[in-house]
């Protein structure tokens, strides 16, 4: 029993990843209405981000400042797959709005390209980030059972995480808008909104989102081109689970796929509990399509 | 300007000045200047303010965000919402915490018309003003344009179907038909019948 709770907990931090990466594709799927395979890259560009973050501060800075990178990467691992993110909306996701199926498609071949660049760049083996030290270690709960701080922390990182998108979107000029947007395009552009400038700095955030999930990632494991296909799955079933247009349908989404796989694999084995969560989604998905929670706003059900 | 019967292209001309649909033929000019290729949010910014028919209330934004929207056009020297407005729809003024998609339809029309005048426009579109919205609601809406007009800082160009109402707050008509404008003059001294019979023919 002890083991399965901490089994509970880990899937609780698996949860927190993907709710990080799942937040950014729910916002640009509402928003934009395209399937974006190659946001499981923005992953791996925000894990890659904070690797090369760790380099940097080992070349420059030394020991003494070495437990300070993570710090730093979270910030920058946000920036930098942001800005990779805009760069993508503005030079071809742009072109596929209202075209959902060749999205697919062709963030799917981004996908491709952005693996095989990150293979060119940093080879195709895994490279391993060392996690801070401040990070080792965990509290002693229950006498016999411990809890990491790496884990701890990235629950954490995923609360702010959401408590920010929040804010930005009900009390910020700019989430005013993107809701605007969301709701109904073309009255939004009558009343003088840039609907071009929201797409892409939208889409930014959802990539930069995507970007501190893959930070979050380098203290679970060791990072490779492919780490982004490892999740999109997963991040995709969150979106579809937790219905679009909702954070709080994105959290128990995130929260559902996270403990459930930690669950099935606990009592089967971890291939047989992926496909014994996928059909419980698909079962979940009979009985209610639009996911735990929806809004029923016109945009969505053309 | 007035029109008359279903689906001939009314709305469609508004948006067309609006810039939601294209304009393969003509052009659209503001104050002499061509705006044919602007844009719709930059039409908006240059002072084309725009009431749809089926008034496009933001459904999950409140009341007030509704209205602050309507501050887009000039979003950078923000202000608070001015008290006229209130004054127009006093309405309003008790339910700004409440969901544009919890309104009747009435004070959606209400609503949408107020944040189109928030932007303070120097062109005003208002598409049907009066579909489907109960008579005392009308007659308030009929009272605001003519109130607006009196004022004369804004020109208004109003498609109706309701043709007594629109006689009634307009200066000049436009009667359209099958995308083309076959009928137009002055207002005054014109009974509404008059019009009615000529289109019969
Ligand atoms: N100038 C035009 N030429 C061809 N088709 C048009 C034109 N104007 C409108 N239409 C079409 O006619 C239909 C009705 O137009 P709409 O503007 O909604 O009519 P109304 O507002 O008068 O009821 C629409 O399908 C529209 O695409
Ligand atoms: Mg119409």
């Amino acid at each position: 029993m002890d083991t399965y709770l901490l089994q509970i907990f880990n899937g609780i931090s698996v949860s927190s990843v993907l709710l990080l990466a799942a937040l950014g594709l729910a916002i640009t799927f509402g928003l934009m209405k395209i399937i974006n395979m190659a946001h499981g890259e923005m992953i791996m560009i925000g894990a890659y981000t904070t690797y090369m973050v760790q380099n940097l501060f080992i070349s420059f800075l030394g020991d003494r400042y070495f437990d300070l990178y993570f710090i730093a990467a979270i910030p920058l691992s946000f920036l930098i797959t942001g800005f990779v993110g805009y760069l993508l909306e503005i030079s071809i996701v742009k072109r596929l709005y209202g075209r959902t199926l060749d999205s697919l498609l062709a963030t799917w071949g981004i996908s491709l390209i952005l693996q095989q660049l990150a293979r060119n760049i940093f080879g195709a083996p895994n490279v391993d980030v060392k996690s801070p030290a401040w990070l080792n270690g965990g509290v002693v709960v229950l006498s016999n059972i411990q809890l990491p701080y790496k884990r701890l922390f990235i629950i954490l990182l995923a609360a702010l995480c959401i408590a920010g998108v929040y804010l930005f979107l009900f009390k910020s000029d700019s989430g005013r808008r993107i809701r605007a947007v969301m709701q109904n395009r073309s009255m939004a552009e009558s009343l003088g909104i840039n609907t071009r400038k929201v797409d892409s700095m939208t889409f930014a955030i959802g990539s930069g989102l995507a970007g501190i999930a893959g930070c979050a990632l380098t203290l679970l494991g060791s990072i490779g081109p492919t780490l982004g296909t490892n999740y999109i799955v997963d991040t995709f079933m969150v979106v579809v689970l937790g219905g679009v247009g909702r954070i709080i349908g994105t959290v128990a989404g995130a929260a559902a796929i996270g403990i459930g796989n930690t669950t099935f694999e606990y009592f089967t084995n971890a291939s047989l509990g992926k496909v014994l969560v996928f059909l419980a989604v698909i079962l979940f998905l009979q009985w209610k399509p639009q996911g735990f929670f929806s809004i029923s706003s016109r945009v969505l059900d053309e | 300007m007035s029109s008359w019967q279903k689906r001939v292209g009314k709305s469609t001309l508004l948006k067309s000045i609006m810039g939601i649909v294209k304009t393969p033929k003509g052009s659209v000019y503001l104050n002499n200047e061509n705006i044919t290729k602007l844009p719709t949010y930059k039409r908006a910014q240059k002072g084309i303010g725009y009431v749809p028919q089926g008034r496009d209330i933001f459904p999950q934004l409140t009341v007030h965000e509704n209205l602050i929207l309507g501050m887009e056009r000039n979003a950078h020297k923000k202000k608070p919402i001015e008290k006229e407005i209130f004054e127009l729809f006093p309405v309003l003024k008790t339910m700004l915490d409440r969901k544009g998609g919890d309104l009747s339809g009435g004070q959606q029309q209400q609503l949408a018309i107020a944040r189109a005048l928030i932007s303070e426009p120097e062109v005003l579109l208002l598409d049907e003003p009066t579909e489907g919205i109960q008579p005392s609601i009308i007659q308030d809406i009929g009272r605001v344009i003519k109130k607006l007009k009196n004022r004369g800082n804004v020109t208004m160009l109003i498609v109706e179907q309701y043709l007594e109402f629109v006689m009634d707050v307009a200066d000049y008509f436009y009667v359209m038909d099958k995308g083309h404008i076959v009928l137009e003059g002055k207002t005054e001294g014109i009974d509404p019948r008059e019009i009615q019979e000529k289109i019969a023919i």
